[in-house]
């Protein structure tokens, strides 16, 4: 059972600002999803493998070659601020 | 007042020397100019799509195997996610229920033996990038970001809360740095960071079961700090306790300078960082030929190899555990004795004047100007009586300075010893008769009045006189 405080505290981890009437449309909605876990839940998966990932996908490596990187420029380009080629945030504490 | 015991565990970080970052091709090259090092997806650019290093999960097993681990046949990568700007997406890549490696073990040397330290998991995960302030984090007006260090490949190893004192703590950390530096996967250098550490410590009563609460101890960059602050931390808690006060959980950061552990109190810090699968990354199903592969490629570690050192060459356990600290300072003691099968002998003068030259002058092994074949040479001129032990010091500290061979500098120098009867029975006469005094000393039975007069002997040969010839003509003389 997912209550508002819990809404209020993914919303803190996430920085997302909420309103009241938000906090408890989240409340009810994320309730609504576990709830249809619940239901899922019901299905016997004695025999099913955990699943770590849906492509049916493993061990994609690549080489360890350094080359590959773009200028200063590029990598500050889409930064709302940046100050001696780094980027510059908020105070953060 | 009960008795209280520490309980530690340490999370160690190590950096891998893989050429690429561990998703993407950008180097991993210390310094640069801030942000050259990146790319798409270092940045966390949309769209940018991270491919695992195949180097770096083959260092991660080449470490975990010497460390003892069990290598898990399926692992898979995580999102830690968290709202901090040293990682610009906003989470870490990073590995959480199915680690790379688990259940290893690392042996310690303290006062009462031998003991085995557990280690819980080894996982792989992309290092941060570094961030700049004015003064310091909470004072500061902003801060600035370098993401050259964003998805460098580090291991992070934590071990079992089985450590019981700040020392054995230090000890831990020594012999891991040890051991990994013997499998050539990174340089553990602390002081560069590639060699990091965190400690969970909590305090009880000897005797009982269960955990105290723990703190978690930040920044400790040399190995110093880390014995420092963990005395510290033991004391505040122990003090905190017997005055009545809890413990709280928390982060609390070492201030070099003040000598004390601070806290953090912040909600930015809160543990709560929602795993989840990264689908960007497949699993790894980790091939077992790939596996023994790797670890027949390991060289001896220094456990064995130390007990090879007392086994096959007689040596002490003390020279033994020297010499094996550095694979590449065995290296060297046993490249000496194939030349000169004479070990104790070479382990002294490794650990005597090589050493001391080498911490004096701040040199590794690996840079010392002296080849094991010329420390050899120089220890058979010993063993010839070619030169006395004394002048060989000399030749020594000039071959360190120069890296000229034993025999050059000995030949330039005219340092040959004297051993021609003729020549010190000459040199014995001039010093008896220039010494009244401590001869008549010598023969009312004062034994002390003869090293006197052997030194004398030594001092007008300029160190050249065969001691122990001296010291018999001498004796024949008187
Ligand atoms: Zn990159």
């Amino acid at each position: 059972m997912i209550t508002k405080k819990d809404v209020e505290h993914v919303a803190l981890l996430s920085r997302l600002e909420l309103t009241g009437p938000e906090k408890d449309m989240y409340t009810r909605q994320l309730n609504d999803i576990l709830e249809h876990f619940q239901f899922l839940a019901r299905l016997d998966t004695e025999n099913v493998q955990p699943t770590a990932h849906v492509l049916p996908l493993q061990n994609v490596f690549r080489e360890d070659w350094a080359g590959l990187h773009i200028s200063r420029e590029d990598a500050l380009a889409n930064c709302p601020d940046q100050e001696e080629n780094y980027f510059k945030v908020p105070k953060i504490v | 007042m009960p008795q209280y015991e520490t309980v530690i565990g340490l999370e160690a970080h190590v950096e891998l020397k893989t050429r690429a970052k561990i998703f993407c091709d950008s180097t991993t090259e210390f310094g640069g100019a801030p942000n050259t090092h990146v790319c798409p997806v270092c940045l966390g650019l949309p769209g940018a799509l991270p491919v695992v290093n195949k180097k770096v999960v083959e260092y991660a097993i080449r470490a975990a195997l010497a460390l003892n681990c069990k290598i898990a046949e399926f692992s898979k990568f995580d999102r830690k996610n968290y709202y901090y700007p040293d990682m610009p997406k906003n989470y870490q890549i990073s590995q959480y229920d199915l680690p790379i490696a688990k259940h290893g073990c690392l042996e310690i040397d303290t006062a009462n033996g031998v003991k085995k330290i557990g280690i819980t998991r080894l996982h792989m995960e992309e290092d941060t990038g570094k961030l700049v302030h004015q003064g310091t984090i909470t004072t500061t007006p902003f801060s600035l970001v370098d993401y050259n260090r964003a998805g460098v490949p580090l291991i992070e190893i934590v071990s079992e809360p089985d450590l019981r004192s700040p020392e054995e703590a230090r000890q831990y950390m020594e012999k891991l740095r040890t051991v990994i530096l013997y499998t050539g996967v990174s340089d553990c250098k602390m002081e560069e960071g590639s060699l990091r550490c965190d400690a969970n410590i909590s305090v009880r009563p000897v005797g009982t079961g269960g955990f105290g609460t723990k703190a978690e101890i930040k920044n400790l960059n040399s190995f110093k700090s880390l014995q420092r602050s963990l005395a510290f931390e033991a004391e505040r808690q122990i003090k905190t306790l017997e005055a009545g006060g809890k413990i709280v959980q928390e982060t609390r950061t070492w201030d070099e300078g003040k000598g004390e552990t601070l806290s953090l109190r912040s909600k930015e810090y809160a543990h709560d960082y929602r795993y989840l699968p990264d689908p960007d990354l497949v699993p790894l199903l980790i091939d077992r030929q790939w596996v023994a592969d790797i670890r027949n490629s390991l060289p001896e570690m220094p456990d064995q190899r130390r007990l090879r050192y007392v086994k096959e060459y007689g040596l002490p356990a003390y020279d033994a555990a020297i010499l094996t600290n550095t694979k590449e300072l065995a290296d060297y003691f046993e490249e000496c004795v194939k030349a000169y099968p004479h070990p104790k002998a070479i382990s002294n003068w490794i650990m005597g004047d090589l050493n001391r030259l080498l911490n004096l002058h701040g040199i590794e092994i690996t840079g010392c100007k002296v080849t094991p074949q010329n420390l050899a040479s120089l220890l058979m001129l010993i063993g010839r009586g070619t030169i006395s032990g004394k002048i060989a010091k000399t030749v020594f500290a000039e071959m360190f300075a120069g890296g000229k061979a034993a025999e050059t500098i000995v030949k330039e120098k005219g340092l040959t010893q004297i051993s021609d009867k003729r020549v010190i029975v000459a040199i014995v006469d001039e010093v008896l008769a220039r010494n009244p005094g401590p001869v008549e000393d010598y023969k009312a039975g004062r034994e002390r009045a003869l090293g006197f007069l052997v030194g004398q002997v030594m001092k007008a040969s300029q160190g050249k006189a065969n001691p122990e010839l001296a010291n018999k003509l001498l004796r024949e003389k008187l």
